[in-house]
């Protein structure tokens, strides 16, 4: 009966289709699905886990569960706000370590044998830990030097994109959350759940010059060192006119001396010359307009140009003002990839998980998120940005102990330049970059004035000096 | 010193129950293709044998972990009811079909034990529905030998099914949104389960006499009619479970292809037009297409079965381990999901290649049946069967959209075990009998060799 078999054969296959589906479903979802917060699984594991511990790079413990005198499980953040963002809570939602490597922090690798030993004592099983990235040192002094200022510090290794540190300000207790959860969500005004470093969308001022330069050079690779502009402190096109800050004026310029001495005229004239087409695939290749390449929270920057754009709108973006905006981490991307020979690389914060008995179950390694921009591009930039360090904008970085290269910026949002956000991102030694750099601090005034000296802060550290 | 006991029992039993599982299953699968017809009888004894074990250790792990001692009554139950489910059965008619009287022992003993698990409360009432089915459906191989006026009651299944589903449209409980069951003093039924086989022997009495044109437009306007009342009561499941049998039996007895591409694409119009139509039904192909954004409403369902599935992993997270009360309606619609979180993933694919086993089997007697009523019949059953177990694990799972059918003998509900018993010993009876009429032939040819599955 040919009829009958094929009726055989279309239902096993459907339901081969469904057994793959299935094997596939239960071997690639089980992380996500049981971080879900309509899964309440996670009660299960709560009464037979206790959560695992999240330490920085060298040891030490930045998140634990313990059991108080009482009886009562808590969880312990040793370095109080400090870390508060990035290793983040886990009562009253979840954020940061604690949200990423939830799965993790709530599954056990204990054996059966000392399962029932754990079970005979009446405790719950460890979950794994998690060997951050962080280091705490650096952490520190990151949080202590943004200090009352709202803003966010950003450091990353350059070859790895291994967070270091990561602070956003005004930040929260992860420890007493739950008791000063009414007053936190309640405040107005309030933010301190905002991880300004990954999701604060700020106008990147000065900064994106970086990004004009590239674009100028793509289109003039063989004699964009023939650039010279004449600076009078302002330039008017259409009846538009851009000041450059505190109205200076830097006379005659070249290509790098423009960006060193981040002279607004000049790279309006750059921007009006430039091509919108390609102008716009240089910011989209950059991730601008879509996704970060990380796991971590993060959102997006915002960069246009195209038909729509009136002259104006370009005179502004090239200076990274108008709608244009970038948040901490994206420009710290960008900054990694000029270090790092135009390779971006995924910035990760967890190093490995391990099990209580410090066997690793799962270790994370550097990631590309592909070439943004070639080596000669990367060169180029690098070049632009040292002299910034050298004798432009940053140059109180000039020291005998390390080299740096680096962009500062002015994030104007109020008619008051004292209101602006102080921006400044860099990285060091030029020659072989170790770490990234990038700090933004609100309502500050300019990035040369606050911006640099922090990030010299962390720098000094990191470089023992 | 307890205690200890206790976690080695529910780690070790997670594995022994897969194990035992696969075995069985492995059997299932020589019993099916084996040739030899002394092996397959051995894997059969084997299989019994193996069922037994497995309903064991389902209900020693229950009994240890709940610390229920009333768990071993009802394994004590369960034993003697199917040793004697099969006891019974082979003595009274020594020419069942083995292998699909061992698999429905599995499958229905399986269902008793989940449904206990799931709420012991509930679970007496099951046992009772299982023990009247068995009784009832004892008779039905003697009742298919000795009579032949089912094939001439065309008039009588079609009028009966359709008033019956009237009934329930009009005069109904409503459960969860859907007008599917009728309630008499306490007792609830959902006729559309019984209104299956009524509707398969209608449709056989007809096509097994009539081939012409004029007569398969009738059969296709009264199957509308079941499948409209259907809709309409929103029993989206079932409707589609009769649409698709009624299609498949047509090409199947009029050999025409075409009424094959018809069916398509009368389904597709139709779904269209459902679509648009009925907002009920909108709202399980917006909880498929994207359940996580309506997940506290729409898709509750569906991803809280995604959620028991991926905690269970492929070998489950152990009996009484996980929490299948997040599901609503696990123990009706979603008890795949209950038997992938406890179970694990291995032990629900095995018994999915069981229920295939089941539906292969019942293809195979329908392929040899000479008599085309009986043929149509098996065949029927066989497509209904599988194609229920398709909806439910597939809308379970997410692999289709959720339409809320029961899978039959591991689902909680009087009307689908007794629905399903029937089905299962109404292809035994016709097996029975067609290996008789086999016999009568050979020996009238005296033709030696018979041939035995």
């Amino acid at each position: 009966m040919f009829l009958i078999n094929i009726t055989l054969v279309i239902f096993c296959v459907l339901f081969l289709c469904m057994f793959l589906y299935l094997g596939i479903f239960v071997s690639t979802s089980t992380v996500e699905l049981f971080d879900n917060n309509y899964n309440n699984r996670q009660e299960l594991q709560e009464s037979n886990v206790l959560r695992g511990t999240i330490y920085a790079s060298g040891g030490e413990v930045l998140a634990e569960s313990r059991i108080d005198e009482n009886g009562v499980e808590r969880r312990y953040y040793p370095y109080g706000t400090a870390f508060a963002h990035i290793v983040g809570y886990s009562v009253n939602g979840r954020m940061g370590i604690e949200d990423y490597a939830n799965y993790y922090l709530m599954h056990s690798g204990a054996t059966l044998s000392e399962r029932v030993e754990n079970d005979l004592e009446n405790v719950k099983d460890p979950g794994y830990n998690v060997m951050s990235t962080l280091d705490a040192t650096l952490q520190q002094v990151a949080d202590e030097s943004l200090g009352m200022y709202n803003g966010a510090v950003i450091v990353t290794e350059a070859k790895t994109g291994r967070v270091l540190a990561m602070v956003s300000h005004p930040n929260f207790n992860p420890g007493s959350i739950k008791e000063d959860w009414e007053a936190i969500t309640s405040d107005p005004n309030g933010s301190q759940l905002l991880n300004r470093a990954t999701q604060g969308l700020y106008p990147p001022g000065s900064t994106f010059k970086i990004i004009t330069a590239l674009e100028y050079y793509r289109e003039n690779p063989t004699d964009w060192d023939e650039y010279e502009y004449t600076c009078n402190g302002s330039i008017t096109h259409d009846d538009y006119r851009i000041s450059c800050i505190y109205g200076t004026v830097h006379y005659d310029l070249d290509l790098e001396s423009s960006f060193a001495r981040s002279c607004n005229s000049s790279f309006v004239n750059i921007g009006l010359s430039l091509d919108l087409d390609k102008w716009s695939d240089t910011m989209d290749s950059l991730y601008f307009n879509r996704r970060l390449p990380t796991n971590l929270l993060a959102n997006y920057g915002r960069a246009y140009v195209g038909p729509q754009s009136t002259d104006y709108d370009i005179m502004q973006t090239s200076i990274g003002q108008g709608k244009t905006t970038i948040t901490p981490l994206h420009l710290n991307m960008i900054t990694q990839a000029i270090a790092n020979g135009g390779e971006m690389l995924r910035p990760y914060v967890i190093d490995r998980i391990v099990d209580e008995n410090g066997k690793v179950i799962l270790a994370y390694t550097p990631q590309s998120a592909g070439m943004v921009m070639s080596h000669n591009e990367s060169v180029f930039l690098t070049d632009l940005m040292t002299a910034v360090c050298e004798y432009g904008t940053a140059r109180v970085l000039l020291n005998d102990n390390y080299t740096v290269a680096g962009k500062t910026g002015t994030a104007e949002f109020a008619n008051d330049i004292n209101e602006s956000h102080a921006w400044f991102t860099c990285f060091a030694p030029v020659d072989d970059p170790e770490i990234c750099v990038t700090v933004i601090i609100e309502k500050a005034g300019t990035g040369v004035e606050y911006a640099v000296p922090l990030a010299k802060r962390i720098l000094d550290v990191y470089f023992d000096v | 010193m307890q205690i200890t006991l206790k976690f080695y029992l529910i780690e070790l039993s997670k594995y022994l129950i897969a194990f035992t599982m696969l075995l069985y299953t492995g059997l299932a699968l020589i019993c099916n293709f084996s040739k030899d017809k002394k092996a397959v009888s051995i894997c059969c004894s084997l299989q019994s044998g193996v069922l037994l074990v497995l309903m064991f250790l389902c209900f020693l792990d229950l009994t240890f972990v709940s610390g229920k001692e009333e768990y071993l009554y009802l394994f004590a139950f369960i034993t003697l009811f199917l040793f004697f489910m099969i006891t019974i059965v082979t003595i009274i008619y020594d020419n069942v079909d083995r292998v699909l009287l061992n698999n429905m022992c599995l499958l229905s003993g399986l269902g008793l034990c989940i449904v206990s698990r799931l709420s012991f409360a509930k679970s007496f009432r099951q046992y009772i529905i299982t023990l009247v089915s068995f009784a009832i459906c004892l008779a039905i191989p003697f009742i298919i030998d000795r009579f032949r006026f089912f094939r001439k009651l065309l008039w009588v299944y079609a009028g009966v099914g359709i008033v019956a589903l009237l009934l329930v449209l009009v005069n109904s409980a409503k459960v969860h949104g859907a007008h599917i069951t009728y309630s008499i003093k306490g007792f609830t039924f959902q006729p559309s389960e019984i209104v299956k086989i009524l509707f398969l022997f209608f449709i056989a009495a007809l096509l097994y006499k009539y081939n012409d044109f004029k007569w398969i437009i009738v059969s296709a306007i009264l199957s509308g009619c079941f499948v409209i009342i259907l809709v309409l009561s929103r029993d989206l499941g079932s409707a589609l479970i009769f649409f698709v049998a009624y299609f498949m039996i047509l090409v199947m007895s009029t050999h025409n292809y075409w009424y094959l591409l018809t069916g398509l694409v009368g389904g597709a119009l139709a779904s269209i037009v459902a679509y648009n139509l009925f907002d009920h039904v909108k709202v399980r192909v917006v909880a498929f297409l994207d359940p996580w954004t309506y997940i506290d409403d729409q898709a509750y369902q569906i991803t809280q079965s995604l959620f028991a599935i991926s905690s269970g992993g492929w070998f489950g997270r152990g009996l009484m381990q996980g929490r299948p009360w997040d599901i609503p309606y696990v123990d009706q619609d979603l008890i795949i999901a209950a038997i992938c979180e406890e179970f694990g993933l291995i032990f629900a694919i095995c018994v999915l290649i069981i229920c295939l086993c089941c539906f292969y089997r019942m293809m195979m007697i329908s392929s040899r049946c000479s008599d085309k009523f009986y043929q149509i019949v098996v065949y029927g059953i066989g497509v209904m069967y599988i194609f229920q177990v398709f909806l439910t694990v597939g809308g379970g799972i997410k692999f289709i959209p959720l339409t809320g059918v029961t899978l039959p003998f591991l689902s909680y509900g009087g009307s689908s075990v007794l629905s399903t018993y029937i089905m299962f010993f109404i292809v035994q009876g016709i097996y029975i009998k067609s290996l008789k009429y086999e016999k009568l032939l050979d020996e009238k040819n005296k033709k030696p060799d018979t041939k035995v599955y």
